[in-house]
Parts: structure tokens; sequence; C-alpha cells
């Protein structure tokens, strides 16, 4: 599904590479961990797999598609397969956790039979059928969450890409969070997740990629953060 | 996208931005109306170009009495007059049309225009000099007569009404130039507002746009309510200059101008009518391009 082939990334005014030389598969259906400290280059793995940036040398591939080589053009084609979630939400102030949720929709320009029809659904997957006329203000942070990863997962993308997403959440939030990510996962999505947060991945039991400066310096199955294994 | 959700976008993000689009229209329609005035000033200069030019002659003003120029010896005798004549009609076609107006003709004119007027008691009927009123085929050619003219004896001095008219029209030119330098000064700085108002529009909703772009909406539908809300605010601009036009021509020209100034041709209701599309697509178009330039730059696809 994703594949960094010897990928490198220079930014320009900076004596280091934020990817050194790097190496990853991640086959569809997976769920990975990205872990590692701040500037370690988890978030500009994520950038490159949403061809926000590119790659100075090395290619990635997402589903066969040489991301780099994509026309701009194509590029919302190309992103409509993923969902992404983020550590602030990033949810619409003066919208409805209805409207919230129907954005990703509208804005690709669904039928509002499809909306009406899609939204109810993926709100019962997050819990949040009873708060769909809410606003984002009025709801806690985990519920916030919940409503961007309705809006992440309701147009069945096959990859979700999660940066931190559990980052402004307590830790009993946290694990609802996870839950939920779980369950969108056992529907066949792949999921890409950068994360701090040691209690989660222990709990979860994935597959975890550390980074360090650049470069990949772990990559387990069913890893725990602290622990190499070994 | 749906068109009731972009015209939901739109309409919202107009009453979120208030302000600038307040400002925006504002600046549109002072713009615009510059513009357009200075569009209406130049017809009216065609128009009364075309009017008097046809109208003008050149004078050929006979010699007097009191005449002190070395072609004349005292008042014009009737074979200098048959002279000057003869020496006209055959430079035709140049000259199309010779009229003779004696000094006594002169003098009932003149009677006639200032009927009432104390100036009239102190002109005598031999103040006037006979003349003749040539009628040219081109204004352009008047040096031609002129120079084949002005030595013969009996003549005193040629005018050419044109250069009279010339000196109005070198005013109206200016003012008309103005009028385009100011419209144009006030295009720039509406062009500049409308960058400025999209950069804080881009700016205020970059949530909103960088969500839209995670979702993988196209870069034309990012783009749209933006695009769209500065052509509604120009729109509405350019509605404003058209009304302060039609406004202009009605109670300005037709009310008090026209009235009073009844030897001037004003523009007409048709040529005002061919203004108005024009305000609205220059209106309309600056911003527009305005607007994409602008969000190339701040919002990168």
């Amino acid at each position: 599904m994703i594949v960094f082939d010897h990928v490198t990334k220079q930014y320009k005014n900076s004596p280091q590479p934020a990817l050194n030389d790097v190496n990853l598969t991640i086959e569809q259906g997976e769920f990975v961990f990205l872990v590692g400290s701040s500037g370690s280059g988890k978030s500009s793995l994520l950038r490159l797999l949403l061809k926000e940036e590119k790659a100075t040398e090395g290619t990635v591939t997402v589903d066969g598609i040489n991301v780099a080589k994509l026309r701009n053009r194509k590029v919302p084609a190309f992103r409509r397969q993923m969902g992404i979630v983020f550590q602030d939400f990033r949810l619409l102030p003066g919208k409805s956790v209805f409207d919230n949720a129907a954005f990703g929709m509208e804005v690709i320009g669904k039928s509002r039979k499809e909306i009406r029809n899609r939204i109810p659904a993926v709100l019962e997957l997050v819990g949040l059928e009873e708060k769909a006329h809410r606003l984002p203000s009025e709801l806690s942070g985990g519920e916030q969450q919940r409503v961007a990863l309705a809006r992440a997962f309701v147009n069945q993308p096959r990859l979700l890409l999660a940066d931190e997403p559990t980052g402004n959440l307590d830790p009993a939030t946290s694990v609802g969070i996870m839950k939920l990510l779980d369950r969108i996962n056992r529907t066949g999505t792949t999921i890409v997740m950068a994360t701090h947060d040691v209690a989660i991945v222990d709990q979860m039991r994935k597959r975890i990629v550390q980074m360090e400066s650049g470069r990949i310096v772990r990559d387990q199955e069913r890893g725990m953060y602290g622990h190499t294994g070994n | 996208m749906r068109i009731s959700f972009v015209a939901k976008e739109v309409s919202g993000g107009l009453r979120r931005n208030f302000t600038m689009t307040l400002a925006l229209i504002i600046a549109v329609a002072v713009s615009l109306s510059l513009f357009g005035t200075s569009l209406l000033l130049s017809t009216q200069v065609d128009r009364m170009k075309g009017y008097w030019y046809d109208k003008i002659e050149v004078s050929i003003f006979l010699c007097g009495s009191s005449s002190v120029t070395y072609t004349c010896t005292g008042s014009v005798t009737d074979d200098q007059r048959t002279n000057i004549e003869m020496k006209l009609n055959s430079l035709t076609p140049t000259v199309q049309h010779v009229f003779y107006e004696s000094s006594s003709a002169a003098y009932d004119k003149f009677k006639q225009q200032f009927a009432g007027s104390a100036i009239l008691s102190n002109v005598s009927p031999n103040a006037l000099p006979a003349s003749f009123r040539v009628k040219i085929d081109n204004p352009d050619h008047f040096q031609e007569v002129a120079s084949q003219i002005s030595s013969m004896q009996g003549v005193e001095s040629i005018q050419d009404q044109r250069k009279l008219l010339n000196r109005f029209f070198t005013i109206l030119k200016g003012l008309q130039s103005f009028a385009l330098v100011v419209a144009l000064a006030m295009l720039a700085v509406t062009i500049l507002l409308v960058m400025n108002t999209i950069r804080v529009a881009a700016f205020a909703r970059r949530r909103e746009t960088s969500i839209m772009r995670a979702v993988g909406a196209s870069n034309m539908s990012i783009r749209l309510p933006f695009i769209l809300e500065a052509a509604v605010a120009s729109t509405i601009g350019a509605s404003l200059a058209s009304g302060g036009l039609v406004a202009a021509k009605y109670w300005v020209i037709d009310g008090k101008l026209a009235p009073n100034l009844t030897f001037i041709p004003f523009v007409t209701w048709t040529e005002v009518g061919a203004i108005i599309p024009w305000l609205y697509l220059v209106g309309v178009g600056i911003t527009v391009l305005a607007s994409l330039i602008t969000l190339r730059r701040y919002l990168k696809g």
C-alpha cells in the first residue's frame, strides 16, 4: 500500500536532512505507530504521503502511484483516498457536528441525499448520533476528535493518517479514540498514526516504526514504546 | 459542489468579512464612477467636436474705414471684394461654401444677439467689418486657404473658429485625462484592496481551506467561494456606479445643464447605456483577476 524507497528529504536552510534514506513498506489493512521525538521526521513522512512536500531523493509510492509524479490536478482525487486527523481536531467552529462531518462530502460534490444517508451512520460509528446538532464549542475534546474522525472516515478512505490524534486528550479519552481507530482499522482501512503517547502504544501492541534524526531505528511487529523487544 | 453549499459559504464569508466587503464595494463604486465619468466625458467631447466642427467656418474679415494693416487702404472696395470672392471660389473643392456678410448685416445680427444690452449704444453700424464666411472641407486645410487669401488687398484678418474651439476642447481634454488618471489610480487602489481583502479572507479561513485540501476538494472549489465573494462585491459596486451615472445624466445633465446650455449637444441615454456594461466588465473583471492572482499566492494547491 505504502512504499518508501530510499527516501531522503532535505529542507532548504536546514543542515540535517529531515528524512535520511528511509525504507518502509506498509501493507493494506495494517495499523502502524510512527514514534519518535519531535523533529525525528514523523511529520515529514506524513507530509510526503500527502504530497505536501516532495522527496529530495527516492520515491514514495501510495497504492501503486508514485506520489512525486502525481499531477497537481490529480492531487485532490488522490487525497480523497485518504482520511486525515490532526492533533488540534481542525473542526469548523460555526458548523454543527453534522455539518462538520458532512463537510468532507460537501466539498467533493456529494449529493444532499448521499450526505443524509451516510452521515448518521458515521456519527453512530463514532458515538455522536445524539449530538449531531451541537456546535464544536459545546463538545469535549474527545468528542471533537470523534467528529474529526467521522469527517476523515466519511468517504471511506483506504488510508487514514493520524498526526498525534490523542495529543490534546486525557488518557481515558484517548483510549476511546484508539478503540475507534481500531474499529476503523478492522473495516480494512490502513492506519498510520504518529504519536508520542507511550501508554497507548504499549496498550495497542501494533507495529511500531521508531524514528530518530530522520532515520528508522526500529521497525517491530506488536512492539512496545520503550522496549526494543530484543 | 452543490450550488446551495457554495452560496452558503459565500454569503457567510461576506458577512464575516463585512467591513472589508463594504470597503471593497465602496472602492469599486468610486473607481468605477470615475472611470464611467471619464468615458462619459470623452463621449461628450467627441459629440461636441462632431457637432461644432461641422458648423465652424473660417471668417475672412475685410478692411473697414479704420483698419491699419498693410493690405488695407481704407474700406474695402467692390473690386477688392470681387477679387477675393473669385479667389475663394477658385479654391473648390477645398472651399465648399462662401457666404458674404456685409457690415450692416453683421450689425443687424449683433443687435439681435445683444438686444437690451448697454453695449449696443457704443457700437456704430460701421464698426463691424464686412466678412466672408467660408466653409472648408477639412479643418486641417485652413492654412492652405489662409496663405492664399491673407496677402490679398482688402483682407484685414483671417480667423479660424476652430482655434477658438480648440482652446475649449483642450480644457475638456485636460479634464478628461485628469478623470482618466484618477480613475486608473482608483482602479489600481481597488486592485490592491481586492488583493488585501482576499488575503485577509484566505487567512481568516485558513482552517476551512486546510480542511478542504485535506479532504480532497479541488483547487477550483477551494478558490471559488473567494472569487465569488469578490465578484458579488464588485457587482454591487458596479451597480452603484451605474446608478451614479444614470443619476448624473438624469439630474445633472438633463435636469440642470441641458436646459441652460441649449447650444451644446449632450450625451444621450444610448451613450450612457453603452458605458454601463463596461463598468460591470471592468469592475468584475479586475476583481476576479486580482483575487485569482492572490489566491494562487496564498492558497497553495
